[in-house]
Formats: structure tokens, sequence, C-alpha cells
């Protein structure tokens, strides 16, 4: 009985990430492979890229990537192959059209106000009056001055 | 019984925490003694009232009783020991308790050891994390409570999730908590310092070590997550830009950037109104992280069962005492005046630009998580933000962290002479530029990563060594080793924490830029190559674990013929979750690990295989470690200590004077 479950357990587990029987044999395609899986979220999953995946559709899409690279697509072209099917959702690397360029260059702009606020305070802080004693409150003013007296 | 008293203490606990939130509140303001002292046995009584009904809780799963539904829904007889006190904050009811814990347990900590704080400000500073306390636990009483009884109990339980069931993932939950939630300490003197109306050097001295102690067990807590993904999921990644792990992330750089403002606050008396909103925000982005991870409005792995009514619930607690503070803020924010003056080039500035970059670091994780969600409600488009764009757009800041750190550590205050402190570094600056060329000189045809990373490890670590031997004084070489020796602990923290720093980034670099990886079908006693490794599968066996089934392989990796290590990757199933899980077997190695993954049995016979060899691996985690008791031995600066003395001497030497 034990061992039924054991064999009936490692038959239902699904395979993990990329498989020996899908690297091509060719080092440089498969590396270009690899790139491209990086680039390709496993549209089942919850935030994995294809090579991290282990579902049945990040295999055929893994398989799909090698079968194009062999036909020689541009890394592009496959790209472009994967979103006319599955939207721009599979896309890792959110494309650079439209409302997206807010998200690229939210960032750098922000740093850009940051700084030059920053540089401001900083020159304010250069020729600012150096404050001393004025937050202190009136018995401590007069405890200050009775200490200056003596 | 013993469930339903600590069901019952759960109540109390709410009932006191909102007399706490309230009358020291009003004793302060109307500056009552009497009401203002609430605020120290409410303290006491939430912490051990909160902590029974955890005690309860505990008790359910050790004892296996059934008749709890989280009990049955996470936990089961077979299970060891340790998973079943792990499985107690292994799901959302019960990691929502340990969170209230921990936040009754940083307001007694407040209580126990805040008697040298202002009797206003501390009756403030409890009524404020009080409030947050108040409002934490009604979200559990009245969304996940944990103490609901089933009518029919059944004999066993589900089970927890296998990927839980393991040491490193045990102890990430409470440390990242305590980070988490250490910060409501920051924020709550923060709130408390903008109804009082004064910020000054002694409240950022107060504020800092709670900060301190949130940021260390932070660290913590994210570092154990990392190193958990980096051996259990199977191929050794180790940070994935996951919108949980992000949540994790932002507080912990919005801390980094507060730790180093309250510095200026303390020892300068400026930046405060900055210092104060970075502490709202430290614990604004815990809440935020909080809701991430509770609601499931954002796909992650790491969600946990989820239900709109919390997500709600958390929405609004985190839209209250985000909101409230910063409306506080704008109200309040002039009245703290910055009274030092420096000029453009001094330490100071430093940490301005410090605080810059890592503020808005935070701001690109942030905006890049939240994009998918903008993108679908504003503009109706859904789409994925990924790790490629987080390694792009995040990447930039942290390196300019690095190069400007070693530079900024040395600056006076006031006015420095920034020639002058370069000057003094170039020694430093050539070998670590050396180093980048020889690296460089040594990969062929790949990223400039690796070079880049060692360059700034060696910038990073050499800087610190360089800033505490520059405090030595011109003495000869042993006076100066002995007067380094007596640093004060602060400098000693600072030093390790940047040099931690350093070599968590060499270790980022070098793993990304160099990892190798073989993936085959690998047969029985036929060796193959990997790199400069050869590896040989001598034997798979099938065992039985005590909830698991597991096929352990066994591989001898030998090196010229050398034999270096044999390793025993395990591939197991849980069969009451029907789940897999990969137990990689890791030979940990100071200048790369050897990591390898058996994976099932090919049709053609033999195994599938995965070797990877991934340098400097281990300097990831050995980095956030060393930043870790950085944070720690600044912990221990006798000044945080004085502090409290001195204050007590001044009392009496003054009580016969007036």
């Amino acid at each position: 009985m034990k061992y039924l479950i054991l064999i009936l357990a490692l038959l239902a587990s699904p395979a993990f990430a990329v498989q020996p029987d899908e690297v091509l044999a060719d080092p440089v395609l498969e590396a270009r492979a690899r790139g491209l899986g990086q680039e390709l979220r496993c549209v089942v999953c919850q935030g994995e890229n294809i090579d991290e995946s282990n579902a049945g559709i990040a295999r055929d899409l893994r398989l799909l990537v090698r079968e194009r690279l062999v036909d020689g697509d541009t890394d592009q072209e496959i790209l472009d192959f994967v979103v006319g099917r599955y939207g721009e959702y599979v896309l890792m690397r959110p494309t650079w059209i439209g409302s997206n360029i807010i998200l690229y260059i939210a960032g750098p702009v922000l740093l850009f106000f940051a700084l030059f606020s920053g540089f401001f305070y900083l020159r304010g802080r250069g020729s600012a009056q150096n404050v001393t004693g004025a937050d202190l409150s009136g018995d401590e003013e007069a405890r200050l001055a009775e200490i200056l007296k003596e | 019984m013993i469930i339903e008293l600590g069901h019952f203490a759960l109540i109390l606990a709410l009932a006191v925490a909102l007399v706490q939130a309230t009358i020291p509140l009003i004793g302060a303001h109307k500056r009552w003694p009497g009401w203002m002292a609430v605020a120290i046995p409410a303290a006491n009584a939430q912490f051990f009232l909160t902590a029974f009904a955890f005690g309860a809780l505990t008790y359910a799963f050790v004892t296996s009783d059934f008749s709890l539904k989280v009990v049955v829904q996470n936990s089961h007889t077979a299970k060891p020991m340790l998973y079943k006190v792990a499985g107690v904050w292994g799901n959302h009811e019960g990691s929502m308790l340990l969170w209230v814990l921990i936040l009754t347990l940083f307001g007694a900590c407040a209580a126990w050891f805040g008697t040298n704080l202002p009797p206003t400000l501390r009756a403030r500073v409890l009524a404020v994390q009080s409030s947050i306390g108040a409002a934490f636990l009604g979200f559990v009483l009245f969304t996940s409570n944990p103490f609901l009884r089933l009518q029919n109990p059944p004999f066993d339980g589900q089970g927890l999730n296998p990927l839980l069931q393991d040491p490193g993932l045990a102890f990430h939950p409470p440390f990242l908590y305590l980070g988490y939630v250490g910060l409501s300490m920051s924020f709550s003197f923060a709130v408390a310092a903008l109804i009082e109306g004064r910020v000054d050097a002694a409240w950022a001295r107060w504020v800092r070590p709670w900060t301190l102690a949130a940021w260390i067990f932070l660290t913590i807590g994210i570092a154990l997550g990392s190193w958990w993904a980096y051996y259990e999921l199977g191929w050794g990644g180790f940070w994935f830009w996951d919108s949980v792990e992000n949540a994790s992330f932002m507080p912990w750089l919005i801390a980094v950037a507060l730790l180093h403002s309250a510095i200026v606050v303390e020892k300068r008396e400026s930046l405060k109104s900055w210092t104060i909103l970075l502490a709202i925000l430290a614990f604004g982005f815990s809440l935020i992280g909080a809701f991430i991870v509770r609601s499931g409005i954002l796909t992650s792995v790491h969600a946990f069962a989820t239900d709109p009514e919390r997500g709600v619930y958390i929405l609004f607690i985190t839209a209250f005492f985000t909101g409230g503070s910063l409306i506080l803020f704008a109200i309040r924010a002039q009245a703290m005046e910055a009274k030092g003056v420096f000029s453009m080039a001094s330490r100071e500035t430093a940490l301005v630009l410090n605080n810059i970059l890592l503020a808005v670091a935070a701001f690109v994780v942030f905006i890049g998580t939240v994009w998918p969600l903008v993108a679908e409600m504003a503009f109706d488009r859904k789409l994925s933000v990924g790790a490629p764009f987080f390694n792009m757009a995040f990447t930039p800041f942290m390196v300019a962290l690095a190069v400007i750190m070693p530079i900024g550590a040395i600056l006076p205050w006031k006015r420095a002479r920034l020639r002058r402190a370069i000057k003094s570094m170039s020694g430093l600056i050539a070998l670590a530029l050396a180093v980048g060329v020889l690296v460089w000189s040594m990969q062929t045809g790949r990223t400039a990563l690796g070079p880049v990373g060692i360059a700034l490890g060696v910038w990073l670590v050499g800087g610190a060594v360089a800033d505490l031997w520059m405090r030595t004084g011109r003495n000869e070489f042993l006076m100066r080793i002995r007067r380094m020796s007596k640093l004060p602990r602060a400098d000693w923290g600072k030093a390790l924490a940047h040099s931690g720093f350093g070599i968590a980034i060499t270790g980022i670099a070098c793993l990304t830029a160099w990892s190798e990886e073989d993936i085959r079908v690998a047969h029985l006693n036929e060796p193959f190559t990997v790199g400069t490794l050869e590896v040989t599968l001598l034997k798979v066996n099938r065992l039985q674990g005590p909830n698991y089934i597991t096929t352990m392989g066994e591989l001898s990796v030998t090196e010229n013929g050398e034999l270096i290590t044999t390793l025993s990757p395990e591939k197991r199933v849980y069969p009451v979750q029907e789940m897999p899980t990969t137990e990689a077997a890791i030979y940990n190695g100071f200048l790369r690990d050897i990591y390898l993954v058996i994976g099932d049995p090919q049709q053609g016979g033999g195994w599938a295989v995965r070797t990877y060899i991934k340098p400097f691996a281990s300097w990831i985690w050995a980095g956030c470690i060393i930043m870790a008791l950085g944070g720690l031995t600044s912990l221990t600066d006798r000044r945080y200590r004085v502090a409290a003395g001195a204050r007590k001497q001044r009392k009496v030497a003054m009580a016969p004077a007036e």
C-alpha cells in the first residue's frame, strides 16, 4: 500500500522548472532561450517566470521559445509572438508604450526633484543664522541670565 | 477551556488598548499625572493578556486540538513538534495574533525602558502605540479570529504547507514581524512628537535605538527568507522582486534612511521634519505591506488565503494611521525648526544624499510593485512588472549609494574639504579600481557586473577599515591599534554595517554574473563534468520521513581527481497535501557553493540532475548578518545607556535646589 502511494505520488508530481529534455544542444541558442525565459511570465502562476515555474503551460512556452529559436527567429520576434497570443501580461519587463512611460520615468523624475530640493535646502543651511537658545522657555531664559550674571 | 480563556484574554486586551489609547492622551494634554500614569499598567496588561492568548493558541497547536478551525486547517498529528509550534504563525489568523503580540511587546518595552522619557511624551507614545494595538486587536477579533471552534471536529488536520516545513521558514515570520512592528515604535514616537510639538536631539536619541532594533530584526528576517528561497526552491534564486518581498524591502530601505537622518537630528538638530516624515513612512510601508500580503490584491507566491473583507479592514487601518499622521505632519511640521548650520561639503550633505537615494529607491520599488494595479484600474491594461524591470531601475541607486558611502562616512560635520577626503582615500580608490580591472581581465567576454561588484566591495570594506583607522590620530602603529579598540561602539557598528553592505553587494554581483548551470539526465556511476567539477550519481534511495516520502540521491563531487564532497539532494512528497518539495544539497564554500538538485526518474533510465556552481553565494547572507551585527554593536553604544543614568542623576541633584 505504502509503495503504491509512493508510485502514485511520484507520477503525479509536476516537473521542476527547465527539464533535461528541453535543453538545446547549441549552447548559444540555449543561453538565448534562458534570457527569454527570464522575460516571460508563467500566465497561471503567481509572478514566476517560465524558467522557474513547474506548471505545464510554462513548459509549453519554454518548448515554444526553443522551437522558434531553432527556426531562426530573433528574440524580439519571439517575444512579439508570445505577446500576440497571451497579451502584454506575459512580459516581465513592461513595454515602453503609452502609460508605462510613467512607470519608467517616475523614479528619475523624483530623483531629479529630490536632488533639486535637497540642493536648495543645503544651500539654505549654509547661509542660515545659527540660532541658539531660541527654544528655551521663559524660565530657562531667566535661569540662563542668572548664570551669566554670576 | 484554555482556548476560551485565551479568547477572553484577547477581548480584554482590546478593552485595555482602547483605554490606553485615550486616557493618557487626555492626561498629557491636561497635564494630569494620574491619567498619564494609566499608560504604564495598561501597556503591561495589554502585553500579558495578548501573550496569554498567544500561549493558548500555541497550546492548541501543540496538543493538536482539532476542535479549532485554524488547527485543523494548518496542522497534523504526524508533524514534527517544531512545525506544530511554527504552524501557529504559518497561517493568516495565527500570524496576525503574533503581529499583535509583538505590537504589545514593543508597547510594554516602551513602558519598561522609557522611564527616562518626559512623562507627557511617554504617555503620548504609549497612547499612540496602543491605538495601533486596538486597531489590530479589533482586526483579529472581528475578521480573523483564531479561536473559532468547529461543530464537528475531524480526527486529523490538513497539515501545514510542506514548503513552510523548514527551519529557515519557521523563524522567518517572527523576525520579519519584529521588524515590521518594531517600526511602529518609531511611528508612535514621531506622532507623539508632532502632538508635543517638539523634536530635539534628545528625542532623536530616544527614537534611534527602537528604529535600530526594528531594522536589525527586519534585516535578519529578510535574509532568512531569501536564504530559504535559495536552498528550498530548487534552482538557487535568492530574490524574486515578488510583491510580498518588495513589501518587506520598502520598510527596510526607509528604515535605513531613518537611521541615518536620526543621526543628523541627534548630532546637528537638523532634518527634523524629514526624520519625522521618514518615521511615518517606514511604518506606513509596513502597513501597506500587511495590506498587500493579506488582501491578495497583488498576486504573489507568498499570499495567505485571502478574503476581501480583511483587505478592506487593513486598508482602512493603513489609511487611518498613515493618512492621519500625514495630516498631523502637514499641520505641525513647520514647528520643527532646523538649527544646525553646515556647508555644502559636510557629513550632513552626505547623509542628505544617502536619504535621497534610499527614499527614491524605495519609491521605485513601490511604483513597480503597485503598477500592475494602477495600470489595470486607470488604463485598463493587464500587465506584469517583474525582476528585469526592478534590476534595471533599482540597481543604479545601490551603486550610487555604495560609491558615495565611504567618502561620506569620513567627512567631518559642519564643514569639510571634499578634496582632502578624497585624497586621503586615494590609495583605496586606486586599489578598488585595480582589483576591478584585474577581475575584468581575468574573465572573458562577460558582463561588467562581476568586476564592478568586486571593486565596490573592496571600496566599501576598505572604506570602513580606513574610517576606523583615521579616527586613531597620528600615532605609532600599536598605539593606533589600541585606540581603535577603544573607539565608541557606534563607530564599530557603523564600520561593520557598511562593510556588511559591501560584502552583500559583492556576493550578489558575483553570483549573478558567474553562476554556472548544468541540467542533464544522469545515469548511475557515469561521471559528468560541470565547469571544473566532476559529478557522479552514486545511488538513489527511497526513504520514509516522519510525514513525507523521500527520494534521496547520493552524488560525489570531485575536482582534479580530489573528492570535494558527497551530497544528498532529496525530492520529498508530502502525502497529506499531495505536494512535492525539492531539498537541494548545498556544499557551502568560501568562494563558491556547489548546489545539487535531483529531479524525476527519466523514461530511458537515469535521473534528472541539476548542478549549479554559485560563486560567492554565502557572501550575500554573511553580508546581511554582518550588517545586523553592526546594528547590534551600535545598539549597545554607551550613549544610549548613559542617557538613562544621566537623567536620573540630574533629577536627584536638582531636587534639593527647588
